[in-house]
């Protein structure tokens, strides 16, 4: 009875005050999210990814770190090992559950930097126009322009090869479509009537920006970001596989399947697994970013 | 990119289209100088001493502050940028501290054969994707459709050097279809004549056929992965640009007209998509160009990425910042033209 009532206070059409109708208009999103299947695995998948990462040291079956020479190249399904073990006798399995939490504190890294950079930027010269637009959009263009893994690659070269370092790469890489997307955004707000009334009652530049064009920028944002997080892991990946991101003996996923590479053609699953693991996290963050995109951004849409 | 913002104001007495071309040209101006001073900077950051990496550690003080003085170190970072704009646009990116050699000579060396694999991609790429987009508009909904979602889907959120293994894994160590790792066979290394760095074309130029063969069948795998890559994008671009001619009314009068479904598709309406596939199709290209790192180095293809990633774990900062500067431009460059491109064939955009 009690959910019923609730159902319908938030379904209401006449709001009583502006945290109902906030709350009414999130759960009706979440309702047309509801329903989207793809974008409900997508999600399942990534909230089943933090918990797995919460829960490492319960759900491990071994120590991910601990070498046991005698058991190296375990083949899948062996007692103990599921996944079998790698060149070293570590649990593959074990491995793969303490990397999500790498793969997620990278993730979460980037998802913060690079989207406040941009929105930082792109309110910036959006709102301020004239030279600082100039000057601003010129350096997001000279970014753009640049391709990314190969960016990211040289910064990494620059300041040594390392988990954070591989985020600040990405980061500087990443930041320049929210810039873009954030300054037209900022065009659009800035001439609006509402923007004029507020200036007239005497808000400052610093004041509309972080109260009235940042809240309208974020949802666009947040979908953006969803959208690029796929592309995220698969950089982040590529920069361990190469070496230059988390180092040995750290069970990250790019840095495992660069381990397995030398067994691939005789223990093909030591590069396998970790590979697919990858795949699952940016296929369920594709499906959410296209749900999200949907429910939040329609006209983006196909 | 947003080349230039022509409002058609300003000073009157230049004609409009002047104006444009003085904007780009200056625009591409400032993106590369921004590009080399980014190169440049990163240059400067690195931990590695430059002076160090020439003269070695044992060097006494006085070499080394002859070296420090020859390499200009002494000087303002302006002065220094300056300097090395001024290498760059005589092409010398400094010697490599591996072999020795001029950076450029080895990138002239090694990157035929990125642009050999990421030409062949791009053409799988287009020859595939296009059809599979136009299929999955005219068929929107079918089962075609469906294929062609899933394929772009799984191919945004592969890893492809993992791809690349698993490529190598089955078709190279299971069925045994394809060559191996590298470009050609150990027995066929350097039977042809270089001529243009190409070895597909090489081969043919000297009728070589058992080289074309096998090295063919070094490339087709490689190739077939970037390809599937781009294939992921133009589909689906392809399928949108598609989709909006065919809800355009001028394909409804053909089609009251009587005007057969292939017509009505291919003549009329994939017509009005051809420039803007040609932009996708240059920028998808660049992509490749960076795809083909990772590529590279899964298949040991002796190219740009593997010779970025080489020199970048041995410390070779000559080599890494020469790859990344000439990598950074050609992608520039490209993006400029599928720029171009869009302006010059589509009379709206004049």
């Amino acid at each position: 009875m009690a959910e019923q009532t609730l159902r319908e206070w938030l379904l209401t059409d006449t709001p009583t005050s502006r945290r109902h109708a906030k709350l009414s208009a999130l759960y009706q999103g979440w309702l047309s999210f509801r329903s989207n299947t793809m974008a409900m695995i997508g999600l399942g998948i990534l909230v089943a990814l933090v918990l797995i990462a919460v829960a490492a040291p319960i759900l491990s079956p071994h120590d991910p770190f601990v070498q046991d020479l005698g058991n190296r190249l375990l083949p899948l399904g062996t007692e103990g090992h599921v996944f079998g073990t790698d060149s070293l006798g570590r649990d593959i399995l074990s491995r793969l559950i303490y990397g999500a939490r790498i793969t997620l504190y990278i993730v979460a890294l980037v998802a913060l930097i690079a989207p406040v950079v941009g929105l930082l930027v792109g309110t910036v010269s959006g709102y301020a126009g004239g030279w600082i637009d100039v000057v601003l959009m010129r350096i997001t263009d000279i970014f753009l322009a640049f391709p990314r893994l190969v960016l990211a690659l040289a910064f990494v070269a620059a300041l040594g090869a390392g988990i954070e370092n591989a985020v600040l790469a990405i980061s500087l890489t990443a930041w320049p479509p929210y810039a873009r997307i954030a300054r037209a955004e900022t065009l659009t707000i800035r001439s609006s009537d509402y923007i004029a009334a507020i200036r007239l009652q005497g808000a400052g530049a610093l004041r509309i920006i972080t109260r009235h064009i940042w809240p309208l920028c974020i949802s666009s944002l947040i979908v953006r970001v969803t959208l690029d997080m796929a592309g995220i892991i698969l950089a982040a990946a590529g920069l361990g596989f190469l070496g230059l991101g988390a180092q040995p003996p750290s069970p990250e996923w790019g840095a495992m399947i660069s381990e397995g590479r030398r067994f691939i053609l005789d223990h093909w699953w030591v590069a396998t697994m970790p590979g697919l693991a990858i795949f699952t996290v940016s296929l369920a963050f594709n499906l959410l970013g296209d749900g999200l995109r949907d429910v939040l951004d329609p006209k983006a849409g196909e | 990119m947003a080349l230039t913002d022509n409002k058609g104001e300003g000073r009157a007495s230049l004609p409009p289209w002047i104006k444009t071309t003085l904007l780009t040209i200056g625009s591409i101006a400032v993106t590369m100088l921004g590009l080399l001073f980014i190169t440049f900077i990163i240059g400067r950051v690195m931990p590695i001493d430059p002076v160090l990496a020439i003269v070695g550690e044992r060097a006494s003080q006085s070499t080394y502050d002859a070296v420090f003085l020859e390499l200009g170190l002494d000087k303002p970072l302006i002065v220094q940028f300056l300097y090395y704009l001024w290498d760059v646009l005589h092409l010398d990116f400094g010697t490599s501290l591996l072999n020795a050699r001029p950076v450029s000579e080895d990138i002239a060396r090694v990157f035929p054969a990125t642009l050999e694999l990421a030409t062949l991609g791009i053409i799988i790429g287009i020859l595939l994707g296009v059809p599979l987009g136009v299929v999955a508009a005219v068929r929107k909904g079918s089962w075609i459709d469906q294929i062609a979602r899933v394929l772009a889907l799984v191919g945004y959120s592969m890893p492809i050097f993992w791809l690349g293994l698993m490529g190598l894994l089955i078709f190279y160590g299971i069925l045994g279809w394809v060559g191996g790792p590298g470009r050609v066979g150990i027995f066929y290394v350097d039977v042809v004549p270089s001529v243009t760095g190409l070895i597909l074309v090489d081969a043919l130029l000297d009728g070589n056929w058992d080289v074309f063969k096998d090295a063919f069948s070094h490339i087709i795998l490689p190739a077939s992965l970037l390809g599937y890559f781009s294939l992921a994008y133009i589909s689906r671009m392809t399928r949108s640009f598609m989709l909006e001619q065919l809800s355009a009314e001028y394909v409804t009068t053909a089609r009251v007209k009587g005007m057969s479904e292939w017509d009505v598709v291919w003549k009329h309406a994939f017509k009005n998509i051809r420039v803007q596939l040609i932009t996708v199709i240059a920028l998808s290209y660049a992509n490749l160009l960076e795809g083909s790192v990772l590529t590279e180095i899964i298949f040991s293809w002796p190219g740009i990425g593997s010779y970025i990633t080489t020199a970048l774990l041995s410390a070779d900062m000559n080599a890494v910042l020469g790859g990344t500067v000439v990598v950074g431009l050609i992608f520039i460059l490209l993006n400029i033209f599928s720029d171009l491109l869009y302006r010059v064939f589509d009379p709206r955009a004049r």
